[in-house]
């Protein structure tokens, strides 16, 4: 190493590594200088404007499927909110139904008990008549009815008893065919 | 060092390549030391392959890149997006994305010369050129502190916030040295010492095995095999580091932007 060094200061010139040679500084300077106005003017915006085009085109594209994403979305929501709005719907109408139905089943039970209570009703306002024309009628006959027994009864022998109860049976039997021809 | 320093009791004597080996003489000289060199060739050469290879792939702004777009794209938002954005930070990196790509590629690929064969002369070899970018982001960066903070930048950049009184003589100077006289030339030297050493290893490597190679003793010539793997090795590991300056270096130039940018809050 020491022969090295002694050999290069011995045969001077540009032999210390350190010393630069001012030519070659030169043409580093302006070679580098060159490069920077090519990279400055021409390179760097080269690729920064495809840079930036490629950016816009996938952001662009992100930005399109995210529209149609949120569209699709929307039109879910909406088919969903349809389709909750029509189950609503069909539940609203068979509640209302099934209200009507039984209100309509309510009114016909009322109805037909009324019919019952009216029909129960006349049946025992006929009754009623008849019955009292039934007591009326007998009132009326009653008095002739036993006027006429009594005087038949006095008409026969009262001792005979067997004539008595041929007398009462023949005036029975007169009244029930009168009866019955009344009844008809 | 002993494989190399074996045969020189033997037959003839090693004499290691230096830094003359370097300097080869100039392609087209017009002085006694001076000239058109073959590293002006490679400054200038890598200044068309880098232009023509990113307007190449830049060209045709297809949405869908094909394979050169493709590649030109992640060589670019490389430096765009790891270094540029992720150091200097969100609003107002582009601004400087430009210096930074240009310096990660022109590093880059005067580096890899060193590692092509029949070119093998990393650029930044030759001291002056990392002179000049250490130079030109050395002012960058005090131009943008100045003009982001003002004159105050200066004790902005020197005097840490939050340190007792009492310390700062310590301090100050400390700051002054390492910011604005050491830093750069740590930051032109590291990438000069890193590619003249690797350059010198490969060279010595190579001469090393055509010596050996040389020899009349079979196992002598023998030892070349070996000098060879380690050569092979050494090689990949400075590919790795001329891939590795460059990033460092732009790195660095991007922390030190991003400490101009944001002095009040450092």
């Amino acid at each position: 190493m020491k022969q090295l060094i002694v050999s290069a200061a011995t045969e001077g010139g540009e032999t210390n590594p350190l010393m630069p040679n001012p030519w070659e500084m030169g043409v580093v300077l302006v070679g580098f200088a060159v490069l920077l106005f090519i990279v400055v003017k021409f390179i760097v915006p080269m690729f920064e404007k495809t840079f930036a085009e490629r950016a816009e085109a996938i952001e662009g594209g992100i930005a399109k499927a995210e529209k149609a994403q949120a569209e699709a979305s929307a039109a879910l929501e909406e088919y969903k909110q349809q389709l909750t709005d029509a189950r609503a719907e069909a539940n609203r109408i068979r509640e209302e139904a099934r209200a009507e139905g039984a209100q309509i089943l309510a009114d016909l039970k009322a109805k037909a008990a009324a019919e019952s209570a009216r029909i129960t009703e006349q049946a025992h306002a006929q009754i009623e008549s008849e019955r009292q024309a039934a007591v009326v009628a007998l009132r009326s006959e009653v008095g002739t009815l036993a006027t006429t027994l009594a005087g038949r009864i006095v008409g026969e022998a009262l001792s005979d008893d067997e004539r008595s109860a041929r007398v009462v049976d023949r005036f029975l039997a007169d009244l029930e065919t009168q009866n019955a021809g009344a009844a008809k | 060092m002993i494989a190399l320093a074996l045969p020189a009791q033997d037959s003839g004597t090693f004499t290691p390549p230096g830094i003359d080996e370097m300097h080869l003489p100039a392609i087209l000289p017009w002085g006694a030391h001076e000239g058109f060199s073959k590293q002006m060739l490679l400054v200038i050469l890598s200044v068309v392959i880098i232009a023509t290879f990113f307007i190449l792939a830049a060209r045709k702004q297809q949405l869908v890149p094909g394979k050169l777009q493709f590649a030109g794209e992640m060589a670019y938002g490389f430096v765009r997006n790891s270094i540029a954005k992720d150091i200097i930070g969100g609003r107002d990196f582009m601004k400087y994305v430009p210096l930074l790509f240009s310096l990660f590629f022109f590093i880059l690929v005067n580096n890899i010369y060193g590692a092509i064969p029949l070119i093998q002369l990393p650029s930044f070899s030759h001291v002056g050129g990392a002179y000049v970018l250490a130079g030109l982001v050395y002012f960058t960066w005090i131009g943008i502190g100045l003009k982001k903070n003002g004159i105050k930048y200066f004790k902005l950049a020197t005097v840490p916030s939050g340190v007792p009184w009492y310390i700062l003589p310590i301090v100050v100077p400390i700051e002054i040295i390492s910011n604005f006289l050491v830093r750069p030339v740590t930051h032109s030297l590291r990438l000069f010492a890193t590619m003249l050493a690797g350059h010198l290893i490969v060279m010595l490597a190579g001469s090393g095995i055509e010596f050996l190679i040389m020899q009349e003793n079979v196992l002598l010539k023998g030892t070349s095999v070996l000098v060879l793997v380690g050569a092979i090795a050494m090689y990949m590991l400075e590919a790795l580091i001329m891939a590795l300056q460059a990033y460092v270096f732009t790195l660095l130039t991007a922390i030190y932007i991003e400490g101009a940018l944001h002095a009040d809050s450092h």
